[in-house]
């Protein structure tokens, strides 16, 4: 039981890890429809952002640097994400597949960037005092870094659920998402929505950057490690579906941490795989469909 | 109409095709392998293996629609499989491959034991791909998982395939792979001769594929495919299954790629996850997208061309050749969809435009509009 109730905490932290790099996906894949295969990319930027602010505030600063790159890495990973929307993606919308492909190819490029300025090998990013060690629970200990990563995990879902579900700019981007021609019609700048839109959703990819630094050392293939399994969490969730993507985070989480518990990890991912089709044969829209009159 | 056509022999087009094929047939059956240093003719070969890989993408995605980001997984299976008949051949009367041995195993499991038959290996290279497509792709197809999200999926198997390999060592061979092929059927795999041999069996495989491809395309079936590329629901409307046509180019792009592994291994005599999961697995695409997606002969040229290019580059600038495919990459998909295979036909319409034979009009180019 102890042993069951330990694999549900290792699973929960699996899924808000899940959740924080797949949230941004949410916005540029679920809203806009762009599979953007640099947003592993982003991710990294937003965790070499860390490093380099605490290279640029010395060994003293650490907490100071690690709190102001959460800012900073949103805006760095953001400004990244304008620049590719405003060149490249503009030009692709309707192509989803081309958009995939040339995505990549920018992928290709940014870590090719990363590892001639800051080497092929990883470098290590210091954890704040107040984030090492942790604390133990009906006896299952709960590291503070995870701890920190679940609670930045909910705290940036709910400020996306603000900001989509309250804000006059979320009321814009659904406006949009739903029906483009009418949004346009009733005299939104659509072209200006989606910029902010992926500005957004780049964002948070830079945000989640800075949570993984606390998780291990930061490499050019960061991002590659998290892509797909974010893209997954978007497509169990449905897209555009803030509460989705929180439900298929958690449950690809535990469902992952449960079978590498019962068999090996090697054989976890197989069988993430094979619920992930499963699941989709009963609900191929994923957990909350978007109710849609096309023929999609 | 048709027949009328018939009556004339075949059309400026397909006289052309035929040119084509044979003008190639030649460079590769005959000036290649009198031209070209033994190590060049290696790696030749190395690169008909990958177009026929090429030929089954430009029909699952050029041809249907369907954006295939795992293909890496189907070569895979297909060299694991030759590779597993080649090391237990090798490992004689031990019974097990060496890998095996020096981890401690002492008994060979289960499922390795029918790829002590040759004949088994080889025709699992093939079937066992295009079986798991078959299935994976009803499944998926059924429940109408189309687009970028099929895409997705198969890139996320290709991921699960590689950790699988990697975490499976005692019985895969881990990171390292099913390594020092050293002999295939009798042919030593280190003597030049008996690589030539090799390359000619890869050059008659890529020239039977593609036929099979061609003929494939040609056919009902193939108009029925592009016709669900565009317009799926349409072509649910009028009573066909969409599943089933795309099933079976999701298959047969899987059997291709399965036989192009089994060629594969004796050619370099080593596989390994590394040259299967997500980034082969995209590269494979790149090689499509460069040719032009619709088209097999260029799939077959963008194949051989990108890799030409990418050992010819890599050997003198190893970081440029990233940034190089970055670049051609997003500038082919984004501005020149139409690839290689686009940039001929404009230049054999203009011509024919020029020397009279042609009225200008509409053009050939715009075979693959609307394939995403």
């Amino acid at each position: 039981m102890e042993a069951l109730l330990e694999q549900l905490v290792v699973g929960l932290s699996i899924g808000s890890i899940l959740l924080l790099v797949a949230l941004g996906l949410t916005f540029t894949f679920g809203q806009m429809g762009v599979i953007n295969m640099a947003h592993g990319e982003f991710i990294m930027a937003g965790a070499y952002t860390t490093y380099v602010l605490q290279e640029l505030l010395g060994a003293e600063n650490i907490t100071a640097a690690f709190l102001l790159s959460l800012p900073i890495a949103l805006v760095v990973a953001g400004l990244m994400g304008l620049l590719l929307e405003a060149t490249l993606i503009k030009r692709l919308y309707g192509r989803p597949l081309d958009t995939l492909l040339v995505t990549w190819g920018v992928a290709l490029i940014l870590q090719q960037v990363a590892r001639d300025v800051f080497g092929a090998q990883n470098v290590a990013v210091a954890s704040p005092a107040w984030l090492d060690g942790g604390t133990e629970l009906f006896g299952i200990d709960l590291p503070y870094n995870r701890l920190f990563i679940f609670a930045l995990a909910m705290a940036v879902t709910v400020a996306a659920w603000v900001v989509v579900g309250k804000l006059k700019q979320g009321r814009r981007m659904r406006a949009v998402m739903q029906n483009r021609q009418l949004a346009a019609a009733s005299g939104i700048g659509t072209a200006s929505v989606d910029r902010r839109t992926f500005f957004l959703g780049s964002g948070l990819a830079g945000i989640a950057g800075v949570a993984l630094t606390q998780l291990g050392s930061v490499g050019p293939a960061l991002g590659t490690y998290y892509i797909i399994d974010a893209f997954l969490v978007v497509i169990v969730g449905g897209l555009g579906q803030l509460r989705g993507a929180v439900i298929a985070a958690f449950s690809l989480g535990i469902i992952n941490s449960l079978s590498e518990y019962w068999t090996q990890a090697s054989l976890a991912k197989v069988i993430v795989f094979v619920c992930i089709i499963v699941f989709l044969q009963f609900r191929p829209q994923g957990i909350f469909a978007t109710e849609s009159r096309g023929l999609a | 109409m048709a027949t009328a056509m018939k009556a004339l022999g075949p059309t400026r087009e397909q006289l052309l095709a035929r040119v084509g094929f044979a003008v190639s047939a030649l460079l590769l059956l005959v000036v290649a392998p009198a031209f070209l240093s033994d190590f060049r003719l290696g790696l030749l070969a190395k690169f008909l293996c990958f177009a026929i890989i090429a030929v089954g993408i430009a029909i699952a995605w050029g041809n249907g629609g369907m954006l295939v980001l795992g293909q890496g997984l189907f070569f895979g299976l297909g060299g694991y499989c030759m590779a597993m008949y080649l090391k237990l051949a090798e490992a004689g009367s031990v019974g097990l491959p060496d890998f095996m041995v020096w981890s401690g195993r002492e008994t060979l499991p289960a499922f390795w034991k029918p790829f002590e038959h040759a004949w088994f290996a080889v025709g699992a290279a093939v079937i066992v791909p295009v079986i798991f497509a078959a299935l994976l792709g009803t499944l998926i197809f059924r429940s109408r998982v189309r687009g970028p999200y099929f895409a997705i999926l198969t890139q996320a198997l290709a991921a699960a395939f590689v950790i699988l390999l990697v975490g499976q060592q005692a019985i895969t061979g881990g990171t390292n792979g099913l390594t020092n092929i050293t002999t295939f059927f009798g042919l030593d795999l280190a003597d030049p001769g008996d690589q030539r041999v090799l390359y000619f069996l890869a050059a008659i495989s890529l020239g039977v594929v593609y036929l099979i491809a061609r003929q494939l395309l040609n056919s009902r079936y193939g108009k029925l495919l592009i016709a669900v590329r565009d317009a799926e629901d349409r072509v649910r409307f009028l009573g066909y299954s969409a599943t089933r046509v795309k099933v079976i180019a999701f298959a047969t792009a899987a059997g291709m790629a399965g036989l192009a592994g089994a060629l594969f291994v004796p050619i370099v005599g080593i596989i390994s996850p590394a040259m299967l999961g997500i980034v082969p697995s995209i590269e494979m695409v790149v090689w499509v997208a460069v040719g032009g997606r619709a088209s097999l002969a260029g799939a077959i040229a963008g194949a051989i061309a990108v890799n030409w290019a990418k050992s010819s580059l890599s050997e003198e600038f190893p970081s440029g050749w990233l940034y190089f495919q970055g670049a051609l990459f997003i500038a082919v998909v984004a501005f020149a969809p139409m690839g290689i295979a686009g940039a001929v036909a404009w230049a054999r319409d203009r011509i024919l435009e020029r020397t009279g034979r042609k009225q200008p009009g509409p053009t050939t180019t715009a075979t693959a509009e609307g394939t995403s």
